[in-house]
């Protein structure tokens, strides 16, 4: 069992500072991931927790005791990378034992061909049999031992590196993207199982993502990284519904939250927003109208039926595009049409220049 | 079955595609008969007669060129010569080519600069750098045995001595060759993925030697191949630096089998005599690159 306590971690190549000092508490057991575009630093960060870079400055403990100077394997970690890094030449049984191989055997009982003649070696090797075939069978694999990575579909891959990470039992499980290589279907299947590989091991998992799908369905938290920082840490409900940042709300959610500045608002704004605030509102918390009877005046630029949800794309002029979304069975529209839309100051956030958050200031008084 | 379906479509017409099929190759196979088959024939033909370069008659004498090949205790001691250099300059080449492609990748900095260096050797000029080599293996005023003279060591006369003579000329073999074997392992490490070391490094395979073993030298395998057969063509086929520093000597201990083949065909005209010698040669040549391909490619892995 581990909590992960990062403090202040800065990392820099050349001019480029990737990471500014990010502070993240994980703790013991939990499923936290780290989100953001790609040069966030986000995969940097996770490579410093596995002691594959070293931070140029702050530190890292597990469970109390600072790791910073320990090398990989040495930290009892594991690591699934986003193209699985599975050898090549080996087959699929000696992929999941490698880790148990290593740390079991000595050097001697390793060598090549002669190594099977030093004594001791043949109980250990029962022993990795053993637990390899436990966590093939677990992982539904079995089947699979006796082949080489090439030989394997994407799916399958992606279990024998899961397989390779668990063997050992290790104390945390670093994910690099390890879904972005499937295909859609896949993707959210494997997204299940390893939420349920989490819950079965119970053990800490950081999980880096750029799909904000993934992150809002696995994760007990999600860290939102930008540029090197932090923004914001708090489970996917909370980043949806109360983000700190405009960033952060538009990175969570789809389709994209609408982000409307205060001076195209004639009527409806907040009090508390100053003139040069942005408001924004998800699509689900405004409804179409009548022209001239709503708040934002515009005309239908699209319609997107999905089934179950139709998402309304109204041009507002200066203002640019936004998203309604809009129930089945309702009235419906023809593009270019004239029409207006409401939504309620419940649901408004409004951000400041620098795009933080203001919150009302009876809210925060409570 | 087999001539049932061959006898129900139309044998004698050749279809449209396969004769374009039999146009585009018609080109290459051209070329390949009158680069490669028909010399390799005439040479095989030629080993057959009493034929010397110039004359203007020639007999069929059967196999007696070969009989008298295998009779003369100088072409046996060719071959062995011969193996023997292969056997010291490939793995000397493989291996120091490895080394300093690792080096090289490892050093942060002026790897091209590194890289260049290392490949001088490979593009010089074998006979002139032979030139070189005779001088500073010169027994007395030669930089090798001053250096060595300097420590206190008296150093043989390197290149008139049955006993040093092929070693020297496989040390100056190798010191041609690793260039090459080099920049080749060099690219083939760039193709490594950066991923497999960080994951071997996870899995607790992290000094020097278990990284070499679980990723460096499995993903090396094709161009190790690759390295080998063309090195070991490269070594059966050495003459040049024999022929500018010991002309096969002292006492034909350093003799090799081009060397030799060679000497019969163009300083003792015995042109028939030397074929004979030529399709021994290519045999070896041959069977060694597809005994090496087909071991290899069985052992080495292909992603």
């Amino acid at each position: 069992m581990a909590n992960i306590h990062l403090d202040t971690i800065a990392k820099g190549y050349g001019e480029t500072a990737v990471l500014k000092g990010v502070s993240i508490d994980i703790r013991d057991g939990e499923f936290l991931t780290l989100i953001g575009p790609s040069g966030c630093g986000k995969s940097t960060l996770l490579r410093i927790i596995a002691g594959l870079e070293t931070q140029d400055s702050g530190s890292i403990a597990v469970d109390g005791d600072i790791i910073d100077g320990k090398r990989p394997k040495e930290r009892d970690v594991a690591m699934v990378f986003q193209s699985y890094a599975l050898y090549p030449h080996y087959t699929i049984y000696d992929n999941i034992a490698l880790p148990l191989r290593t740390r079991r055997l000595s050097n001697a009982q390793r060598f090549p061909l002669l190594g099977s003649l030093v004594p001791g070696r043949q109980t250990i090797e029962v022993g990795i049999r053993q637990e390899v075939g436990n966590v093939a069978e677990m992982l539904g694999i079995s089947h699979l031992l006796d082949r080489k990575p090439g030989q394997l579909s994407g799916g399958q891959r992606q279990r024998v590196a899961l397989g390779r990470a668990m063997v050992r039992h290790p104390k945390i499980f670093l994910m690099d993207e390890p879904l972005s290589n499937l295909d859609a279907k896949l993707r959210v299947q494997m997204r299940a199982e390893i939420v349920d590989l989490h819950r079965r091991l119970g053990v800490t998992f950081v999980y880096v993502t750029h799909d904000q799908a993934e992150a809002m369905t696995m994760s007990d938290r999600v860290a939102v990284m930008i540029g090197g920082d932090v923004l914001q840490i708090a489970p996917a409900e909370e980043l949806y519904r109360n983000p700190d940042d405009i960033r952060v709300a538009e990175m969570i959610g789809s389709p994209k939250i609408n982000v409307v500045a205060r001076k195209h608002w004639r009527i409806g704004a907040p009090q508390f927003a100053l003139p040069d605030s942005q408001i924004a509102f998800r699509p689900e918390s405004a409804t179409i109208a009548a022209p001239s009877g709503g708040m934002l005046e515009g005309n239908v630029a699209g319609i997107e039926n999905l089934g179950a949800d139709i998402f309304v794309k109204v041009e507002l002029g200066d203002a640019g595009p936004m998203v309604v979304r809009r129930a089945p069975g309702e009235r419906r529209l023809e593009i270019g049409e004239s029409v207006s839309v409401i939504t309620d100051a419940a649901h408004m956030l409004v951000f400041d220049a620098a795009g933080k958050r203001v919150r009302p200031v009876e809210r925060i008084a409570a | 079955m087999s001539t049932k379906t061959a006898s129900a479509r139309p044998a004698k017409r050749l279809g449209r595609e396969e004769r374009l099929a039999y146009g585009a190759i018609f080109p290459a196979t051209l070329l390949l008969i009158a680069l490669l088959f028909a010399p390799a024939l005439a040479v095989a033909v030629v080993a057959l007669t009493d034929w010397q370069l110039g004359a203007t008659t020639l007999h069929f004498v059967g196999l007696e060129n070969f009989k008298a090949l295998f009779a003369d205790p100088v072409f046996w001691t060719a071959l062995k010569n011969t193996f023997l250099y292969v056997l010291i300059v490939v793995p000397g080449t493989v291996v120091l080519g490895l080394i300093v492609a690792l080096l090289i990748e490892a050093s942060p900095r002026l790897r091209g600069f590194y890289r260049a260096v290392h490949f001088l050797p490979v593009m010089s000029t074998m006979s002139a750098m032979a030139i070189v080599w005779g001088t500073m293996l010169h027994p007395t005023i030669g930089l090798v045995n001053r250096v060595l003279a300097s420590i206190g060591i008296a150093g043989p006369n390197w290149l008139r001595d049955e006993q040093t003579a092929l070693l020297t000329l496989a040390v100056i073999g190798i010191w041609q060759g690793f260039g090459f074997a080099m920049v080749l392992f060099v690219s083939g490490l760039k193709s490594i993925p950066q991923e497999l070391y960080d994951a071997a490094a996870i899995d607790g395979a992290d000094s020097i030697f278990e990284r070499l073993r679980t990723v460096t030298l499995p993903m090396l395998g094709p161009v190790m191949m690759f390295v080998i057969v063309l090195t070991a063509c490269r070594c059966f086929e050495v003459f040049d630096s024999v022929s500018v520093l010991t002309q096969g000597g002292p006492n034909y201990a350093s003799e090799v089998l081009l060397h030799r083949l060679y000497t019969e065909s163009f300083n003792y005209l015995r042109t028939g005599y030397g074929a004979a010698l030529t399709v021994i040669y290519l045999t070896i040549i041959v069977c060694l690159t597809l005994g090496q391909t087909r071991i290899m490619e069985r052992r080495v892995h292909y992603t």
